[in-house]
Order: structure tokens, then sequence, then C-alpha cells
């Protein structure tokens, strides 16, 4: 009886951080949108709009020790596997103190000796990249630890992404790869993407075991991507995580999204997860009107004072910068400057 | 005993293996099997649970390469033909090369590119890349030509903190032998004189220096005394030594058995150009291969390439300037 109850409050514990994170990922984003649309942001912004369920689900089932390969609707993720704010908004400003320096900016940043690892723009390269920290730490003797690699469903065409499943499947890595099928790749719909009926059918192929989600509800994203990273974590092999859902935005901020038809956003697929997350944790006595209020200011003032704080420090210098690429000392010496 | 080319490339992935616990081979048929051109034979049963096969997943086997570079790591990848990291070029050049520059962690891995022309291989065994990667930042690319340099420049590549593409000829593979491996060598970066002379400065790199040689003994019967300058690395590049040479004999002919547009060659004019302009008597000059995909048929391979007889004629040229 004792075991019964302190497992369910473990499981609201979860939902509750999960929310968090949603909100937080949901009002980042919003002052990401603002910063941008005020001609702050050089470069473009990614929103994770309608995708905050999927990737918090993701990110409150990791430890520090395993390994996270976001992508650019994951600042929910990335928030519930640990990044702080400010790391965030230092690399979206260019702040010479973030992880990035003002090298790489707004969703290409990451910390990759603490596994979390900063995407590059090609779609379906960071999977093989998880799979070799996962075989590295095999080869080290490290066990129990799980890879999880993000993708949309346009991704799921390239060759990257092929190789890189197969492979985790041929060395049976406990790598979890998760396809957000939010309908369309910039403006391309899935018909033109794909022709299998069901993306998750695929797996089979691979030889891998498979999990399809409603991304637009809450509750399942928990509940499988809980499941799903456990039975890599327990050592089943690969995961490939399916789940359905709709950009609510444009690709990025400088895209209005026409092409995605209202019924579309009227049906069910369009339902905002946030919204269905906070209906569910008031019906489950997790949280009540007040709780979300203090959570939200909570959040905003965080945001608010890690934007201030990054508007303050110094931009990168080119006259301080190494421009150099190399990391040997010796070899940096002979640098090419013709 | 004689050493070949190929040997000394298995011998320093054996004394790899051996002395840094964070080196492993990964790469198609080099596990068992030794390798297409056996350059990991017996690794596999030396060093268990260190030498893996590869799916047939070039840009897979890189990204791997890299997650596991990124966990403190030196994973050496076999590609088993240089045409064939064309498949792997996304995560050579954009994933490996820009990693430091991005995040401060280092990449250290070698792939290893079986590349260079050898009679019957046709366009698609037979590219030397080498150009393409010197081009992109946060790659070192190395070319030895030397029984020695193969041997004791695989062992630098994997204890270097970058990615290295490792260029090995698969011309010199068995042709080149040596009596003993090397204690000692010429620090990365160094270009070397390959043989000495005061006329005509002849830089080449890889297999080329062997026929840069052969011409040059062959010119010798004519009176003339060709320098012939290795160039071992190709990135970075020793202008250095270069412009020296050039500073002792007043021309220079670059020899480079990749393509003629723009590459080696062209940067080693370049640079000679724009930094050694007064040393030169006479109009600095290329010698590349045809502009075509590399041809199957010996008649039309020996034609397509650089070879002895069109060193020594482009030699002659510019002596006679």
């Amino acid at each position: 009886m004792l075991q019964t109850v302190s497992e369910s409050r473990a499981v609201g514990e979860t939902q509750r951080a999960a929310y968090r994170c949603m909100l937080r990922a949901r009002l980042l984003d919003d002052k990401f949108a603002a910063l941008y649309r005020a001609g702050k942001i050089h470069g473009g912004v990614f929103l994770g709009r309608g995708q905050e369920a999927l990737s918090a689900a993701i990110g409150v089932h990791l430890n520090k020790s395993d390994v996270f390969a976001p992508l650019i609707r994951d600042a929910a993720g990335r928030l519930a596997f640990g990044e702080p704010i400010i790391d965030a908004v230092r690399t979206y400003l260019g702040s010479a103190l973030g992880p990035m320096r003002g090298r790489d900016g707004n969703v290409h940043r990451g910390r990759p000796q603490a596994g979390y690892l900063p995407m590059i723009s090609h779609l379906g390269a960071m999977v093989s990249v998880v799979n070799g920290v996962l075989f590295a730490r095999r080869l080290k003797g490290i066990s129990g630890i799980v890879g999880v690699a993000c993708l949309g469903e346009g991704a799921t065409s390239t060759g990257a992404f092929h190789e890189a499943l197969n492979q985790a499947a041929v060395e049976k890595l406990p790598l979890v790869l998760v396809i957000a099928n939010n309908q369309f790749a910039y403006s391309t719909p899935t018909n033109r993407q794909f022709a299998c009926a069901d993306l998750a059918d695929r797996a089979a192929g691979y030889g891998v075991e498979s999990h399809s989600v409603d991304a637009t509800e809450f509750s399942v994203c928990i509940e499988k991507l809980g499941a799903a990273i456990a039975r890599a974590r327990a050592g089943h092999g690969p995961q490939l995580v399916v789940a359905t859902l709709l950009r609510l935005c444009g690709h990025g901020e400088h895209d209005d999204a026409g092409y995605i038809a209202p019924e579309m956003k009227n049906s069910p697929l369009g339902r905002d997860c946030l919204k269905v997350a906070e209906e569910f944790l008031l019906k489950k006595n997790l949280a009540d009107a007040a709780q979300f209020a203090v959570w939200r200011s909570e959040a905003i003032r965080e945001i608010e004072d890690a934007v201030a704080q990054a508007q303050r420090e110094p931009a990168p210098d080119p006259y301080e910068e190494k421009w150099s690429a190399l990391a040997s000392e010796k070899l940096n010496e002979l640098r090419e400057e013709h | 005993m004689s050493i070949t080319y190929l040997d000394a490339i298995r011998e320093a992935q054996a004394h790899a293996l051996r002395d840094d616990p964070r080196v492993f081979i990964y790469g198609q048929d080099v596990g068992a099997f030794g390798g297409a051109f056996k350059a990991t034979k017996n690794l596999q049963k030396e060093f268990p649970g260190r030498v893996f096969d590869s799916p047939i997943s070039e840009d897979a086997m890189i990204g791997l390469a890299v997650g596991a570079a990124i966990e403190g790591l030196r994973p050496i990848v076999e590609m088993q033909f240089a045409d064939f990291s064309s498949v792997a070029f996304n995560q050579i050049v954009n994933q490996a090369a820009t990693l430091f520059w991005r995040t401060q962690v280092p990449c250290p891995i070698t792939v290893r590119l079986p590349f260079g022309g050898t009679s019957g291989g046709g366009p698609f065994h037979s590219q030397t890349p080498e150009t393409i990667y010197a081009h992109y930042p946060g790659l070192i690319v190395l070319t030895p030509a030397t029984v020695e340099d193969a041997y004791s420049m695989l062992l630098e590549a994997v204890a270097i903190d970058d990615p290295v593409i490792f260029c090995e000829h698969k011309f010199l593979y068995r042709h080149l032998k040596a009596e003993k491996l090397p204690t000692e060598a010429l620090p990365i970066g160094k270009a070397r004189i390959a043989r000495e002379g005061r006329d005509l400065t002849v830089v080449a790199y890889s297999a080329m220096v062997q026929d840069a040689k052969e011409a040059a003994t062959e010119l010798a019967a004519e009176g003339w005394e060709i320098e012939v300058v290795d160039l071992r690395s190709v990135k970075p590049l020793d202008t250095d030594t270069i412009i020296a040479s050039v500073a002792r004999t007043g021309k220079l002919l670059a020899v480079g058995e990749a393509w003629p547009w723009g590459g080696v060659t062209a940067e080693v004019i370049s640079r000679v150009t724009s930094e050694g302009f007064g040393l030169l008597d006479a109009p600095p000059q290329r010698l590349n291969a045809k502009d075509t995909p590399v041809p199957y048929h010996p008649n039309l391979w020996a034609a397509h390439r650089p070879t002895v007889r069109s060193i020594a004629a482009a030699a002659r040229k510019i002596l006679r300037h």
C-alpha cells in the first residue's frame, strides 16, 4: 500500500515537472519571438509550439548521465534535461559567455561532454553521433544509460537517418529515436515526404521496437516516452517513437505557415498540448489555478532576468577571437593565413 | 626483412592499439577479414573488442566516430576506398571539422583513405580527394609518400587532437619497401627535401614524390639537378620549405595526381607567386591529372595522370625558359 502511494506521488511529480518545463519553454519561445520581431536576434528563431508535451516527456525521463540530441523544437526537453535558461538566451543573443560563445547560435547549442549534443543543421546527422557516444560508453563498461535523438518526419527521408538507425540496431545500442511527425517539413506535407501508411511500421524493417504516441495528449506522452526510454535502458535495443502532432507555428518566425489548412488547425491534431496538460493536472488534483499562476510568474521572472543579464554581457570581440578551428596547439602555430 | 607501406600502416595501427586504450578501429570488413587491402590483418585477433566491422554506412561510420571522440576515445575509421568518403562528406566537414570550433571539445578521429590511382581502378576506385578536405577549416590532411612516413605520420595522426584525413596511396601499398620502421620523424606540417638539386624545385606529395624522383634521375643524365620537395602534409602546408627551395633554384613545378581545377598544386603556385615572386626566374608551372573522371583502361589511365615522362617533359620546358 505504502509503495503504491509513493509510486503515484512520483508519477504526479514527473507530470508536474514536465508541465513546468513545457510552460517555461513556451514562455521562453514567446520571448525569443518578441526579441526577433524587435530585431534583437540575428538569424532565425524556431519555436516548439505544439511539441512541448512530447519534448518535455523525453527530458523528464532522462538522467544527467544520459545522452540527448534535441532538434529545433525541443526547448521543453532541453530544460527538462537540465539546460539553464541562460544558456539558451546567451546562444540566441550570441553572448561571448554562452556555451557556443557567439560562434554558433539559436538552436545550435549544447555541452557535448555533458551528453548534451549541439545539433548541426543537416537532418539525421546527429543520430549516428548519439550512437557513437553510446558505443564509446559501452566500450568503457558503462551501462544503464540511454541516448535520445530527436527528428521530425522530414528527416526520415534522409540517408543519414537510415544509416544511423540500422547502425544502432546492428550494435543493439540503447538509442531512442523520437520522430515528431508535425505534418509539415517546412512547407512539405507528409504525402510528399513518405508513402508508407505509418512511419512506425518502418521499425520492423530495422529490427527495432516501435511506439506510437498522440503527442497532443500530455499524459500519453509521459507514459509512452517513459516506457520507450525504460525499454532501451533495460537493454532491449533501439526504440523508434513516432509521435503525431501539428506544428502550431511557422517553420521559423519568418514563416506565417499559410500552407497549413484551417481544417487541420481546428481538428483534434491542432489541440494545444499545454492546455491539455493544464486540464490534466487540474483534473488529477496535481495543480490548481493559483499554482499555475505562481509557476507562470516564476518562469517569466527567470526569463526576463536571463535576457537582461545576457544583454548586459559582452558580445564576442573579433580582435580577441583566435580564428583557429584546430584543437592542437602545435598545429595552430602553422595555421593557414593566406 | 623488408617492410611495405601497407605493413607500416598495419604496424602503426597495432602500435596505437597497444599503447593507447582509447584507440579502436571501425570500418567495412576490417575485422576477421582484415580489410579490403589487409591493412588491419589479424588486428581483431590481437586486440579483441577493439576492431569492429561496420555496415556499409560511411555517413554513420564517421558520425559514430565523432560521438566516440566526444567521449574521449580515439577512433580510426577505414574508408574502404577514398572515393566512398563522399558518402561521409557531411559528417566529416560539418560534424567532425566544426566540433572543436563550436564547442571547444576536441574531435580526435583519424579517417584512413586508401586513395589514388592504380591501373584498372576506374572512376570510383581511384580518386584523390585531398583538396576537398583541405579546403574545410578544422581538418588536417596528411599524404605520406614513404614507408617511414606512412608509419610515423599515422601514429601522429592518432595522437593529434583534431580530425585527420589520412591519405594512403594504394599504388604505394605493396610497391614501396623499407628495411625497418623509423624511430624518429619530422613533425607534422614539415615538408621534406626528398632529393637535393639547384636547377628546379619540383613540389609533390604522396605517390607523385616517387615519380618526381624518377624524373629527376632521368634529368640528371641530361645534366640537370632537380630538387624534389615532399609536402608530407597537404594541410598544414609547409610554405617555408617550398620558398626556401625556390630561393635556391629559381624555378618551380608543382605536381599532383588530383584534378587540375584549384587544389594543392594551385595553392603551392599561389603562395610562391605572392610570397616569393622575386625568387622566380621563370613562370611557375603545375602538372595535374586531366579534367575528366579517372579512366579504366591502362592506356587511358596512364595518359590521364602525371607520369615520370610527363613530369620530366614539364620540367625540361621550365628549365629551357
